[in-house]
This record gives structure tokens, C-alpha cells and sequence, in this order.
């Protein structure tokens, strides 16, 4: 066994931020890398039920969700999808500044990432908004008009948006005409839609802060050619919210 | 070289800092291992309070099961739904893989610790967080759901309680999460030069299948948790039927951790197991590669046997056929161990010591609750036999009867590395006596009732259903139970003032932990980390007596005598 075994750290030659209880660098960054896969392959299976709610409902449902698809804002959604791309390549090219140690570079990257990742918020915002105004909400909550007694829905809502209650426009189907568990069904297409983005939005405001975290770590100096692996798995959760939007954005939006 | 004398005085984990931060803040594995087990030996006392409760109003005679108030009936449901949840969430999960996982599993592999002890501090700390979620929900209303939170009953009627429990099990979940990425990537990356796969003890087998299993099923259980908080909440919809939800896939989601985490429970009792059985045997256990390979065998099964959770519930029969086929395969891989252990015991020369009593006792529980669960997996049998006390009997077998008893062998067999003292006399083997007639007395008698049509979380039974003898048996062995309980506590408390002091290696055990001090220094190995042979060679140690207890054998040209020997 080698000497550093024993030693508690006190050895001179030790590099300062290989911590106590690894023998090598390498040693530390195989089990910080294996460490991340792990936590990502938790984060695929976290988002797995709802993967599954949506899958069991749209093949259960295939017209309610064609129909309610329609409802979402396919401009904001592929706005979203580059914006995201873009802000993985940024995060991307920042674990390369960082093992080249281009200190500037790497602040830079960072810092257009976290812009990106704020634009899909206020994106995300916008849209989240047109929905609360239209009342185009999942079905239990009151301000709906996915309800599946007609009687139920408030008579302001039933004429606010001429667009769902006109049949020669977008829809094919007027949302007053609709039969009543149709209705309520889309209502349930609405939960689905709702809580996926809604988990996506919470990983990517974690991510956010991440980012902040590792900038405050950039600018104290932390990373170089021989420590660069909070950035790396940094990057690698990053990579993994970029993907499951890439996987949302067809699945709830390009629905025909 | 192992260090021959042992002394308290000398600077070791647990008086090397002093203090309250200091162990609340440490990322010392020994530590955060200690205080997961105070914490859940705290709530094993909370949780055995409302079991002690739900048998006194099962009492023959006691209640008048007819004559009871809705809120007596209330405070029923209340104190199953609490003793399960508190029991599973908060005990039996934890127990093993967190408390004696942590403390053993950096040690056997001659590390310092765990690969990302921060991590670890986090996984208690969230813990602690979910406990105290619980024990709110104990002030906050009267939680009745059942352990299982189904919808709509969960998300349909206001009590808040609902809400603080679903948030503490979520938050466990998390814990748990953390703790099984830690212990693979510790056994994956940090095993020592030398240490193959197949020369691992097969405890780290054993945590490494639990850990897989946590790591993959505990996000589901964590988003279906949190689903019904949002359901429960603000109405969503996925779960509830009058708003176009499927109940039924909340059922599905539940158990497809709700299964696994049963051997999540089990599997760690299993390597604890193999421990003691080649320890006290004195003898290199039998098949031990299949022993490993039946762990992650189990892991592996446990993800696709759930529906048989279902059989009633309406899912499609076909289905129910295929669950029920792939759940007797289960029963493979559990039959290799028992096999391979009851192998192991032959010709052994045994030592019936308290952590070995333990050991013996679940060849026997986990016998009954294994082929019981036979019955379950037998479609037409299982559904008779669903929702009564055979199923109640059955898992307490396999939950209490062998992951719990696990769990006290486990802490007695490494009780003298944790503190330095011998918790070992005719005390503690009473204690372990006793708890096996109790458990006896308490759940085989539940086998009939169940076949005979006794309902399980109901709060009582006329007189004219004859279940009168059975609950006596039941409530008198409850009483049994608790007491042999009671006396393997107290033995250990004991042994801080009275037990001996004891060796670096007071039982024979060749695995690495047993190399180092009892205590173990701060960092565990203060001498260069032992060099890694098979952990089942008994040949490698021999008894010194007394007061060193097992010492490696040397020079080491004697194993190849012996090898030489046997050979000839």
C-alpha cells in the first residue's frame, strides 16, 4: 500500500483538493464521474412516471390529446428548445475552458449559459401566463373550462378566446361542443403537460443555481487543468435537462 | 499486522472530538453510521408503541369490537397507518443499509470512507428532516390512509396529515437515494488492491444489490409521493377518477418501489447473514459466488414481480397470470441462499453466540415467511388470501422475523468493533430467546386467522368469527416479543459499564474490519490497510485467547502448509 495511505493528508506533496479519503486524483474524479451517472440515471427514472402517465393517456386518449395539443404554443416551445441547445454548448465549451484552465473563457461560457437558462424561465413564463389568463388548466382547478359538467364552467370563461369557441378558426372542435369526458380528459392532458414542465422548470432553476455556484468558484480560482470536475458534472446534469426538454418538446407540442 | 492489545484510553473515533457539532456535522461514515442507529432504534420505540396499541384493541375481550365510537375506530386506523409507515419508512429501510452499512462498509474495504461522505452527512440530515415530517404528522390530524397512500381516499378527504407524511417519505426517499449512490460508487471505485468482485465479503454483495435497488426504484416511489402531493393540493387530475385520473396508476407506481423496497429491506438481513454463518461455523462459506449472484438476482426480479401486489385490483388477468409466473422465480435465488447457508452450518464447528442465535433463528423466519409468500404468488390463493392476516403474518415474518432480527445480529456481531465492549452473556441469548418464542407466539397463530377469513385493518372481530385464540396467542406473544426486545437494549447499554473490553477481533472474522482496532482510529487504518485475501479463509486467524482474542496467523508460509496438507 502506498505511503499516502496513512498520512491523513499532512503529506506536502498531496494536491489540495484531492480529499482525505482518496488515494489519487484519478481515483477521485472516476468516482465523482461514476457518482453523477448514477445520480442522472435516478434523475431518468424520477422523470419516468410521468413518462409512463403520459404514455398510458395518449395511447388510452390518442384524439384528446391531438386536440389539446393544439392549445400549446409551438413558436414559444421551439424558441425554448434552441435556447436550450445553445446554453448546452456554452456549458459544453466551458468544461473545455476549464481543462484548459482559460479562467476568462470559462466565466464567460458559464455566464452565457445561466442568460440562456433565465430566457427559458421568462419563455417558460410567458407561457405559463396565456395559460393562467385562458383558464387552459388542468381539470380540477377552478378557473378551467376542462370541466366535465358544462354547467360548471363559469359563463366569463366560456367566451373569453374566440379562437377555442370558433369553429371555422384554429380548432376543429369547438371546446363548448366538446363531449363532457372528452373535456375532462383534456383536462388531465393539461395535469400531464403542467407537471412535466413543471419538473423540467424546477431541474432547470437547480440548474441556475448550480451555475451560480460554479461561477462563484470560478472567480475564487477553484478550476484548472488538474480540477475541473465540478464543472464537468456540472455540465452533465446540465446535458441531462437540455434532454428531457428535447424529449417534451415533441411529445406535448408537435402532437398531429 | 493487527495491534495485539486493545485499550479505551487510546485515541479512537469517538472521543477523538468532543461535542455536539462535532457529531452532528461530521462526515465521519462511524459516526453518521452511530446516529442512524440511535435514531432508528428512537423510532423503532415510536413505531413499536402503536403496534403494542393496535394488538391491545385486538385483545380478546378488551374492545367490544361492535360497540366501538367512530373515534376509536379512528384512532385504529391511525395507529396501523402510523406503525407501518414509521415501521418501513423510517426503520427497516434505514436500518441496515444506512446504519450498519455505513459504519462497516468503508472498513471491509480498508478505506477511509465513503466515496462522498458529504453526501452522507446530507442523506442523514434528510433523515432527520423526514422523521420529524412524521412526527408532526402525529400532531397535525389523524393519518388513516394506510402506509400505502391510495388514491382517491388519500387525496379525497382534508385531513393535512396526509401531506406532512407523503413529504416525509419523500424526503427519505432522498436519503435513501443518496445513501445507495454512495455505497456503489464507494464498492465500484475504493475497493483495495487485491479485492476483486469475488473476493468481496458478501455483506458488500449484499449492500451493493439493496444499493441498486434504492438507486433505481426510490425516484419512482419520490415522483408518485410527489405527484399526490400535487393531486392532493391543487387537483391535477392523473390520480383521481371523478377528474378523468386512473387510481389504479398510482398503484401501479407504488409498487413498483413499494416491491423492490422490500428487498431493499431483506437483502442486507441476507448478507448480514452470511457473516455470522461463516464466522460462527468457523468455516469458508458454502457457494459463495452464488451467494453474490443471487443477491443481485434478487435485485435484479424485484423490479418485475409488483403486479402481484394487484391481483384484485382490476388490472388484466393476463397480467395477473404473467406477474404471478414471474413472481415464483423470487423464490429461486432466496432458496440458493438458505441452501447455501444451512451448507455452510454442516460439520461448522458452531459457536452459539448472541449474534449467531440471531442468525440461527432466521433460517427458521425467513423459512415461514419465504414459502408463505408462495401463496401469494399463486394467483387463485392470493386472492382469497388478499387483504387478510396471512398476508399480515407473512410479511411480518419476512419484514420483522428476518430483516429486523438481521438487523440485532447485525449490531450485536459488530457491537464490540462500534464501542470497544462485549455485549456478549447469557443476558443478551435471553434476550434473543425470548424474542423468537414471542415472535412465534405473535404471528404463526395469524397464519390461520388469515385463512379463515380474518381481515386485516379492521379494528376488531366479533366474538362468533373464532379468532378469540389466536389473538390471545398473538397479544400474549406481542408481550413476549417485546420484552426479549427490551433485554437485547438493555444488554447493550449494559455492556458501556460492565462489558468487556473487547479485542480487534473478538469472533474470528477474516473480512477487514476486523483488522483494526476495536474502536477503529479515526481513520480507521492507523497501521498500512491488511493486505486482501479470501474473506472466508478461517485458516487465516487463530485464537490467542482472551484478551487478544483472533490474531492472523504467521508467518503466512502456514496457510500453504495447511494447503499442502489438505491437498495430500
Amino acid at each position: 500500500m502506498s505511503t499516502t495511505a496513512n498520512d491523513h493528508g499532512h503529506d506536502p506533496n498531496r494536491p489540495k483538493h484531492l480529499a482525505h479519503h482518496f488515494e489519487t486524483l484519478g481515483q477521485q474524479f472516476d468516482s465523482g464521474k461514476l457518482g453523477i451517472w448514477v445520480f442522472l440515471l435516478t434523475e431518468v427514472l424520477f422523470f419516468s412516471a410521468l413518462f409512463v402517465a403520459y404514455t398510458m393517456y395518449r395511447s388510452n386518449y390518442p384524439e384528446v390529446f391531438q386536440y389539446a395539443s393544439q392549445f400549446l404554443d409551438t413558436k414559444m416551445g421551439a424558441i425554448n428548445t434552441v435556447v436550450l441547445l445553445l446554453s448546452s454548448f456554452t456549458f459544453a465549451w466551458a468544461v473545455r475552458n476549464a481543462m484548459l484552465g482559460e479562467k476568462r473563457k470559462l466565466m464567460l461560457n458559464l455566464l452565457v449559459t445561466l442568460v440562456c437558462a433565465g430566457g427559458f424561465m421568462g419563455i417558460k413564463y410567458v407561457e405559463y401566463s396565456h395559460k393562467f389568463h385562458d383558464g387552459t388548466l388542468w381539470g380540477g382547478n377552478a378557473s378551467t373550462i376542462f370541466k366535465a359538467d358544462p354547467a360548471e364552467i363559469p359563463a366569463e370563461i366560456k367566451e373569453v378566446s374566440e379562437a377555442w369557441n370558433n369553429p371555422e378558426g384554429k380548432f376543429s372542435v369547438a371546446v363548448r361542443d366538446l363531449d363532457p369526458a372528452f373535456r375532462q380528459k383534456v383536462g388531465v392532458f393539461f395535469g400531464v403537460y403542467f407537471c412535466l414542465t413543471g419538473l423540467h422548470g424546477i431541474h432547470v432553476m437547480l440548474g441556475m443555481i448550480l451555475i451560480i455556484w460554479l461561477m462563484m468558484r470560478t472567480k475564487r480560482g477553484d478550476f484548472g487543468p488538474t480540477n475541473f470536475n465540478a464543472i464537468d458534472f456540472g455540465a452533465l446534469y446540465w446535458h441531462l435537462v437540455d434532454l428531457i426538454w428535447i424529449f417534451l418538446f415533441p411529445l406535448l407540442y408537435l402532437i398531429t | 499486522m493487527a495491534p495485539s492489545t486493545n485499550s479505551l484510553d487510546r485515541t479512537h473515533y469517538l472521543n477523538a472530538t468532543k461535542g455536539f457539532r462535532s457529531w452532528f456535522m461530521t462526515i465521519d461514515h462511524k459516526r453518521l453510521g452511530l446516529m442512524y442507529l440511535w435514531s432508528v432504534v428512537g423510532c423503532f420505540i415510536l413505531g413499536g408503541f402503536f403496534a403494542m396499541k393496535i394488538r391491545w384493541t385486538l385483545t380478546p375481550g378488551v374492545t367490544d369490537f361492535m360497540a366501538q365510537s367512530v373515534e376509536q375506530m379512528n384512532a385504529y386506523n391511525n395507529a396501523f397507518t402510523v406503525h407501518g409507515a414509521v415501521m418501513i419508512f423510517l426503520v427497516i429501510i434505514p436500518s441496515i443499509p444506512a446504519a450498519l452499512g455505513n459504519f462497516v462498509l468503508p472498513i471491509m474495504l480498508g478505506v477511509k470512507d465513503v466515496a462522498f461522505p458529504k453526501l452522507n452527512r446530507l442523506s442523514y440530515h434528510l433523515w432527520l428532516i423526514g422523521a420529524l415530517l412524521f412526527v408532526a404528522t402525529l400532531f397535525i390530524g389523524n393519518l388513516d390512509t394506510g402506509w400505502t397512500f391510495y388514491p382517491p381516499y388519500s387525496t379525497g378527504h382534508t385531513d393535512p396529515s396526509v401531506i406532512t407524511a407523503v413529504l416525509g417519505a419523500f424526503v427519505l426517499g432522498f436519503s435513501s437515494i443518496f445513501t445507495g449512490l454512495n455505497f456503489i460508487v464507494t464498492i465500484h471505485k475504493m475497493r483495495p488492491p487485491g479485492m476483486t468482485w469475488f473476493k468481496m465479503p458478501l455483506f458488500l454483495w449484499a449492500i451493493y444489490a439493496t444499493a441498486i435497488i434504492q438507486v433505481l426504484a426510490t425516484p419512482v416511489i419520490g415522483i408518485s409521493l410527489l405527484l399526490l402531493l400535487v393531486e392532493k393540493t391543487m387537483n391535477i387530475g392523473i390520480f383521481t377518477p371523478a377528474l378523468g385520473g386512473d387510481p389504479v396508476f398510482f398503484q401501479h407506481l407504488f409498487w413498483f418501489y413499494s416491491h423492490p423496497a422490500v428487498y431493499v429491506m431483506i437483502l442486507p438481513g441476507m448478507g448480514v447473514m452470511s457473516e455470522l454463518f461463516a464466522t460462527f461455523a468457523r468455516k469458508p462459506i458454502f457457494g459463495y459466488k452464488s451467494i453474490a449472484m443471487s443477491s443481485i438476482a434478487i435485485a435484479i426480479l424485484s423490479f418485475i414481480v409488483w403486479g402481484h401486489h394487484m391481483f384484485v385490483s382490476g388490472q388484466s388477468e393476463t397480467m395477473s397470470v404473467i406477474f404471478s409466473a414471474l413472481t415464483f422465480s423470487v423464490a429461486v435465488p432466496s432458496a440458493i441462499k438458505v441452501f447455501n447457508w444451512i451448507a455452510t452450518l454442516y460439520k461448522g464447528s458452531i459457536a452459539f453466540t448472541t449474534p449467531m442465535l440471531y442468525g440461527l433463528s432466521i433460517i427458521w423466519l425467513f423459512g415461514i415467511g419465504g414459502l408463505t409468500g408462495m401463496f401469494h404468488a399463486t394467483l387463485g390463493t392470493s386472492v382469497h388470501l388478499h387483504d387478510t392476516y396471512f398476508v399480515v403474518a407473512h410479511f411480518h415474518f419476512v419484514m420483522v422475523g428476518s430483516a429486523l432480527f438481521g438487523f440485532i445480529g447485525g449490531i450485536f456481531y459488530w457491537w464490540p468493533k462500534m464501542y470497544g465492549r462485549m455485549a456478549e452473556g447469557a443476558l443478551s441469548k435471553w434476550g434473543c430467546l425470548l424474542s423468537f418464542v414471542g415472535f412465534n407466539m405473535t404471528f404463526l397463530p395469524l397464519f390461520p386467522a388469515g385463512s379463515q377469513g380474518m381481515p386485516r385493518r379492521y379494528a376488531g372481530y366479533t366474538e362468533a368469527a373464532g379468532f378469540d385464540s389466536y389473538n390471545m396467542s398473538a397479544t400474549i406473544g406481542s408481550m413476549v416479543l417485546a420484552l426479549g426486545l427490551c433485554i437485547a437494549l438493555y444488554s447493550l447499554l449494559r455492556s458501556f459499564k460492565h462489558g468487556e473490553k473487547a479485542p480487534a477481533n473478538p469472533w474470528g472474522g477474516v473480512t477487514l474490519e476486523w483488522q483494526c482496532e476495536s474502536p477503529p482510529p479515526e481513520h480507521n487504518f492507523d497501521i498500512d490497510p491488511p493486505t486482501v485475501d479470501n474473506p472466508y479463509d478461517m485458516t487465516l486467524v487463530e485464537w490467542r485467547g482472551q484478551e487478544e482474542g483472533f490474531l492472523p496467523k504467521n508467518p503466512r508460509s502456514d496457510d500453504k502448509c495447511i494447503a499442502d496438507i489438505q491437498q495430500a
